[in-house]
């Protein structure tokens, strides 16, 4: 149990870490960065290597933007195989739909209520 | 004579180096603590609403996202994303940040034009990117899972 948080901490935090060299070694911007990992998400689940991530690091490997790619392709594969082909534009925002629609639905009620800063 | 291409160079010693060890250890600290958060927040879902380790996922998110975009109404986020960089902006809470900020920033040119039109200025490229490459992979994946007939 403790563990689990410690490994959260450690997998998490290098996922971080890996995205800092990016930024400061080699120039990229933070939406170049983000862009860059979930595609590395989507191409990690693609050899079923990111559950096995998930298994060991629970929301150490759930929480980075990451997972967020290895969602897209979990949803669309799972339409896949009931469907063909076709499944995969069916199932692809499956299970990223509840975050995608929280984001837009807080971010929406933040924009209408807070003032801008600065 | 100064043209574009020597210009970076010879400005180099004047700019401030970016301390990378420094900003390492703090991306570290911080993304390693949201992701702790976020390992709390599933225990917690698991404990009280009786779900699995996978379906704890979605409401784990969704909180996250939420207290991401109090924070950014707030400013904190934005504070936050100075001192920890990637450590702030790759956790999922980047994202709804990214969202949230772009929203709120463009507030004053009105709720569609501003607002909506806005949101995903930053988190599009992601979307994008994202609903791409899982689209690939999953063609790839599924044509060589229907040809060696798995």
């Amino acid at each position: 149990m403790i563990m689990d948080f410690v490994w959260a901490f450690i997998v998490g935090g290098s996922i971080c870490v890996i995205g800092q060299l990016l930024l400061d070694i080699f120039k990229l911007t933070p939406a170049h960065v983000m862009s860059l990992f979930v595609v590395s998400g989507a191409v990690l689940d693609g050899f079923s290597l990111y559950d096995r991530l998930i298994e060991f690091a629970g929301a150490g490997a759930t929480v980075p933007i990451t997972s967020f790619g290895h969602s897209l392709l979990h949803g669309a594969m799972s339409q896949a195989e009931e469907h063909g082909f076709l499944g995969i534009a069916i199932g692809i925002f499956q299970l990223t739909s509840a975050g995608i629609a929280s984001a837009i639905l807080f971010g929406f009620i933040v924009a209408v209520i807070f003032k801008p800063k600065g | 004579m100064i043209t574009k291409d020597n210009y970076q160079q010879s400005i180099k010693p004047y700019q401030p180096k970016p301390n990378l060890i420094q900003n390492c250890i703090k991306a570290f600290v911080v993304g390693g603590l949201i992701c702790v958060v976020g390992q709390g927040l599933t225990v917690l879902y698991m404990e009280m609403f009786g779900f699995t380790a996978k379906e704890a996922g979605n409401p784990t998110i969704t909180t996250l996202i939420l207290i991401a975009a109090i924070l950014t109404g707030f400013g904190v986020y934005d504070k936050l994303g100075q001192f920890a960089g990637a450590g702030s902006a790759v956790p999922v809470t980047g994202f709804a940040n990214s969202i949230a900020s772009a929203a709120l920033e463009h507030k004053s040119e009105g709720l569609v034009l501003g607002v909506a039109t806005n949101m995903f200025k930053l988190a599009g490229s992601v979307i994008v990117f994202g609903t791409v490459a899982a689209y690939v992979v999953g063609l790839i994946r599924f044509t060589a899972q229907t040809i060696l007939g798995s």
